[in-house]
């Protein structure tokens, strides 16, 4: 079957789509688009998280089938959210690098996409910075078997604070967060 | 998994008629268990029928002041909507003490209805499980049995119902709306979800031509006071070992209305009417708490690994019940 769907603003057709694909298989192995990764394949690890309407969602549990139609924003999309509309990395890129929060990084993709969908629905939606336990729920279904969690919570922090009051000019400086 | 036949319902007729005129049809709604359970082959339908596309995604308001849900509605969707929070805070609890956030995003009340068990060896297709292959014998029974259940098992089952959502269902007294093209049925929540006895296969009520199209929830006094304690290995996303969906009125010291439901210890949710027999007119003390809590545990049956979660469960109702005296508004 083909699947047409818009992905990161741009429409984008799948052809040849067997009906047990997932979503994250077509946006991997028939887009080109391998920034969401594929971990579990059970839902539960969080790695292959995407935007689908807006939501996140575990691409590896949506079938091909229920993606046509329909707007899907990868970690590819990310930085095209970013504030000034440059190219470039978002606020929440920006603070996972700045505090470290990534060593091997096959969970970073789907902890960004995450960590995006927080701040919309929390500091940039008015509501104010998440606080940590609200950081701990959020990214409950995020797993990483790296870090120990405590940079990445950091990270998320730190975009909150940029989300709010806006990124330090010229950069963040790199490393130093933690 | 197997190849099948992918067909997404522009309309509920269709969908009907489609899973009438095929005997090994699954309905897809989140996906979050039915592609995981399809990945593993356990199950293997010929034919599935996206009903993502149906217009069933309404909370509404229903005279007399209860809740209709539809059954595509989202978990995150229902747990945050105004109506739940204000008078069903039990059920509101319930679904975010469930999955992740994700998950919560793509899973329906339909499917959350209809979730299969997590039992391990339901998943483990080298060992034998009467759930997913009749006869085959249980696997649990002499092995890792930590998260099944202590109340309402059998020689054939001791799988726990792994929803927390269906435990604030059980309590709050909702029916199930199901269509076929036979007609409309509403079930009680209490009586959709089948014990194992002889057929554990069999878990609910739902005839396979049958889609489940909502939720109703009765307008319930007690359920402004009500909470969900959920208690598991980690604080967050995790199955429950035990968790209580509990209602409390009082009336001049004297329990007015108790409603109680537990997760994690029965093979379907379980509605806890012994314990609400002890409560009703009972003096609202811990005392009573206490042998009401005795009552609904009475008839559960340990093994080693999971015994502790009778005790367990005993506690968690007589300090859910402790909790919302402390906040009935309705004692001085």
């Amino acid at each position: 079957m083909r699947v047409t769907m818009t992905v990161n603003g741009h429409r984008m057709d799948a052809d040849d789509v067997w009906e047990g694909e997932s979503l994250l298989y077509v946006l991997r192995e028939r887009l080109g688009l391998a920034g969401s990764k594929n971990a579990c394949e059970q839902g539960e690890c969080g790695s292959c998280t995407v935007f689908l309407d807006e939501v996140t969602v575990c691409a590896c549990l949506v079938a091909a089938g229920q993606a046509h139609g329909r707007s899907v924003r990868t970690v590819e999309g990310l930085a095209e959210a970013g504030a000034d509309g440059a190219p470039g990395l978002s606020d929440v890129q920006e603070a996972f690098v700045a505090a470290g929060a990534v060593q091997c990084g096959f969970c970073t993709p789907g902890l960004l996409v995450q960590t995006e969908d927080l701040l919309r629905r929390t500091v940039a939606a008015g509501a104010g910075a998440p606080s940590d336990a609200e950081i701990r729920e959020a990214l409950a279904g995020n797993l990483c078997r790296c870090t120990g969690y405590e940079a990445v919570i950091e990270a998320v922090r730190l975009a909150a604070e940029w989300t709010e009051r806006g990124r330090p000019a010229g950069g963040p400086a790199r490393g130093e967060a933690r | 998994m197997r190849s099948f036949a992918y067909l997404s319902a522009p309309d509920i007729d269709t969908a009907l008629h489609a899973v009438s005129a095929e005997p090994n049809a699954k309905f897809l709604g989140g996906g979050t268990n039915l592609v995981d359970l399809m990945r593993e082959e356990i199950e293997q339908p010929d034919t599935v029928i996206d009903i993502t596309r149906l217009p069933l995604a309404e909370v509404a308001e229903l005279p007399g002041g209860g809740v209709r849900v539809g059954a595509l509605v989202r978990n995150s969707h229902l747990a945050a909507h105004p109506l739940i929070r204000e008078r069903y805070p039990v059920l509101s609890q319930a679904i975010l003490h469930g999955a992740s956030g994700q998950l919560r995003n793509m899973a329906t009340v339909g499917g959350n209805l209809l979730q299969r068990t997590r039992c391990v060896y339901f998943y483990d297709t080298a060992s034998p499980c009467n759930k997913r292959e009749p006869g085959a014998g249980c696997a649990a029974a002499e092995g890792f049995h930590r998260n099944t259940a202590v109340l309402g098992t059998s020689e054939h089952c001791l799988a726990a119902h792994p929803s927390d959502m269906c435990v604030a269902l059980a309590a709050l007294d909702a029916a199930v709306e199901v269509r076929s093209v036979r007609g409309v049925r509403r079930i009680p929540v209490t009586d959709f979800h089948r014990l194992p006895g002889a057929t554990p296969h069999v878990e609910s009520d739902l005839a396979p031509d049958e889609l489940v199209t909502a939720v109703e929830i009765p307008p319930l006094r007690a359920a402004a006071n009500s909470r969900y304690r959920k208690v598991r290995d980690r604080a967050s996303y995790a199955f429950a070992l035990v968790s209580v969906a509990a209602a409390l009125e009082v009336e001049d010291g004297r329990v007015r209305t108790a409603r109680l439901a537990l997760g994690g210890v029965g093979t379907r949710p379980w509605r806890a009417r012994e314990a609400e027999r002890v409560l009703a007119d009972a003096p609202a003390t811990e005392e009573a708490f206490d042998r009401a809590a005795e009552a609904e545990l009475a008839a559960a049956v340990g093994r080693p690994d999971n015994a502790f979660k009778i005790d367990l469960a005993r506690r968690t109702v007589t300090a859910v019940l402790r909790r919302l005296l402390t906040t009935d508004g309705s004692t001085p």
